[in-house]
């Protein structure tokens, strides 16, 4: 119990300590750099929640993000420019809907065929969204900034507060799914399926929940981007990058627990915008690869697995 | 409208054979070892640029170039067995960090040929590309009329090797039966880098192929992965002759689709196609239930 106060209170500081940041800094380029990172850690820990605690492994990460920056885009176009936040309530629903169909149709089928299908289902939203002339089509669509904010001074730094708590419910969700008995019926679905089912833990039930969270976290990640970058088209959308960058957090930082993506999220985040800024892009998507096959080969348990060792070194050399 | 469909139809059959040479590595390797290598297309676009490059500097025929690099394409390919093999088969996290393995190397592939090459198109130039060949109302492109024979003839060799050969048929007793081809004296692991090797050496072909029939930039490979692993599972996993006519359905599939609907809709008809499978008949069209 002392714990689950301990957790809220840090959400609770740290959300503040965000809210303080916007009242203080002036420079917009802070809060663009943090957007980046924190829309990464989302990114991370949405995949990590089917990737890491159920052993499914998503490569259509580019989709469901693109699916709720498109779903913003639609309700634009749609209602003339409704409120941001409707779009942020929306797009979980619209994106979670579709990891639950993914699920259904292949989930029952070993763990390849449904990593196989993620990338289908990526491939073809974006061919949908090409050929939509209503959302853009291949030409992209622009969206202009409502000019009357309320209580900040400008709209980055309300899209950086909303992300913000978006990042948070983010790992709040995760660390109850990663600490509850769904968690753990998750992790046995990870260890071994068929002794999971014969056990009578609920697999497909699991299995279906957990697409859902992670599909419709990832399109909150992605609902307020066409805001942020304030013209989409669907290349940028369906970058290939943001499904390699949701692989590449939760495997660096440690795919066990739902800390790892968060420090994976803010380790790789700090990386890439310092590489992005101050070298290329191009070596930045190079560093993310390496980095990435680097830390599956080497350190399988990511930066957590790598500290645990070290821990229990120590102590045993203390005993 | 007869006459398009025809063409249509007969584009796609020969689009259709070169697919086959693309996804035969992937037969291989997926359908007989269980390896996602997830990277084949990748190491096609390999082949695509190796050859651009000897072609650009040297004017050797494209498929010659192929040819040639095969035997480099298979070392290439057993050391990256080895390697998979000492990170993830022997600990038993194929499943999950195998997958994401793949996918890295698929990425860095791409961005390093990016940082080499750029993201223009390149071709290649051979004295059949450009020319075409009239069969009645039916006008066969010899730049895919060519690709088509030379994938036929590379798909009936990798199915005379796997069914008659003493190697080939260990291949398919490692895909069986992995314990006891191991009791017969055979070393599972060699067998299997054997056949990820010439699952990579024919990527290098359809590589030459592939640039024979269209321009190529880095990112193209992409759009590979659905095809091929529609065409690999359709044709159920790891038969040889499957695959061949798994490609040519997908191929005219294709065909058909961006002649009659529009060309930037076919590139979603074989992940159509995959989903489909997947949700109704995951063992495939050619598969054993």
């Amino acid at each position: 119990m002392m714990k689950l106060n301990k957790f809220w209170l840090v959400i609770a500081v740290v959300f503040l300590a965000g809210i303080g940041f916007t009242v203080v800094a002036d420079n917009e380029f802070y809060f663009y750099t943090t957007y980046a990172v924190m829309q990464l850690m989302i990114m991370g820990i949405a995949w990590n929640i089917l990737g890491g605690f159920t052993g499914y492994v998503n490569f259509g990460s580019g989709g469901f993000f693109a699916a709720g920056a498109y779903t913003t885009v639609f309700l634009h176009r749609l209602f003339d420019g409704p409120p941001l936040l409707i779009a942020v309530l929306v797009a979980p629903i619209v994106c979670g809907l579709i990891g639950l169909a993914v699920g259904y149709f292949t989930l029952r089928l070993k763990g390849v065929y449904f990593a196989i299908a993620t990338l289908a289902v990526a491939i073809i939203l974006e061919t949908v969204v090409i050929n939509w002339e209503f959302v853009g089509g291949a030409g992209g669509y622009y969206l202009l900034i409502p000019e009357n904010i309320v209580f900040f001074d400008s709209y980055i730094e309300w899209l950086f507060t909303l992300i913000l708590a978006i990042t948070l419910i983010a790992i709040a969700v995760s660390r109850y799914l990663n600490s509850s008995k769904i968690g753990q019926g998750l992790a046995a679905i990870r260890d071994d399926e068929l002794a999971a089912e014969c056990m009578g833990v609920p697999t497909l039930r699991l299995k279906l929940i957990s697409t859902t969270v992670m599909g419709g976290l990832m399109g909150m990640a992605g609902a307020p981007f066409p805001y942020f970058i304030t013209f989409v088209e669907p290349v940028s959308a369906f970058n290939l990058l943001i499904a390699v960058n949701a692989i590449a957090v939760p495997m660096i930082g440690g795919t066990a627990s739902w800390i790892g993506p968060v420090i994976g999220g803010l380790l790789l985040g700090t990386i890439q915008e310092t590489v992005t800024v101050n070298i290329s892009s191009e070596l930045n998507m190079l560093i993310v690869g390496v980095v990435l096959v680097g830390f599956i080969s080497l350190a399988p348990q990511g930066i957590v697995g790598l500290y645990q060792d070290f821990i229990r070194k120590r102590r045993k050399r203390n005993d | 409208m007869i006459e398009l469909f025809i063409n249509a139809v007969a584009s796609g059959l020969l689009l259709g054979g070169f697919y086959a040479a693309v996804a035969l590595g992937l037969s291989i390797v997926f359908g007989r070892l269980d390896i996602v290598n997830i990277a084949h297309p990748a190491f096609v676009i390999i082949g695509s640029y190796v050859t651009f490059y000897i072609n650009d500097n040297f004017g050797l025929d494209p498929i010659v170039v192929g040819l040639i690099f095969m035997p480099i394409f298979f070392l290439l390919g057993i050391g990256m067995y080895r390697f998979y093999y000492v990170c993830f088969e022997r600990t038993g996290q194929e499943s999950l960090s195998g997958l994401a393995y793949f996918f890295g190397i698929m990425f860095i592939i791409e961005v390093l040929l990016i940082l080499v090459y750029g993201v223009d198109y390149r071709n290649v130039q051979a004295d059949y590309v450009g020319k075409t060949l009239w069969i009645g109302i039916v006008g066969l492109p010899y730049r895919m009329l060519v690709p088509f024979i030379a994938a036929t003839v590379i798909t009936g060799g990798v199915y005379l090797y796997l069914s008659k050969t003493y190697l080939g048929r260990a291949i398919l007793a490692v895909s069986q039966d992995r314990v006891a081809l191991q009791l017969m004296g055979a070393d599972p692991i060699k067998v299997k880098q054997w056949a990820f090797g010439i699952g990579i050496a024919t990527a290098v072909v359809a590589g030459a192929l592939l640039i024979t029939i269209h321009p190529v930039e880095p990112s193209v490979g992409r759009l590979y992965i659905g095809r091929v692993f529609a065409i690999v599972i359709l044709g159920g996993m790891g038969s040889i002759s499957g695959t061949f006519f798994a490609a040519l359905m997908i191929g005219i599939a294709e065909s058909l689709i961006a002649t009659f609907i529009g060309p930037s809709w076919a590139p979603a008809a074989a992940y159509g196609i995959l989903l489909l499978t997947l949700a109704v008949r995951p063992q495939g069209l050619f598969g054993r239930a």
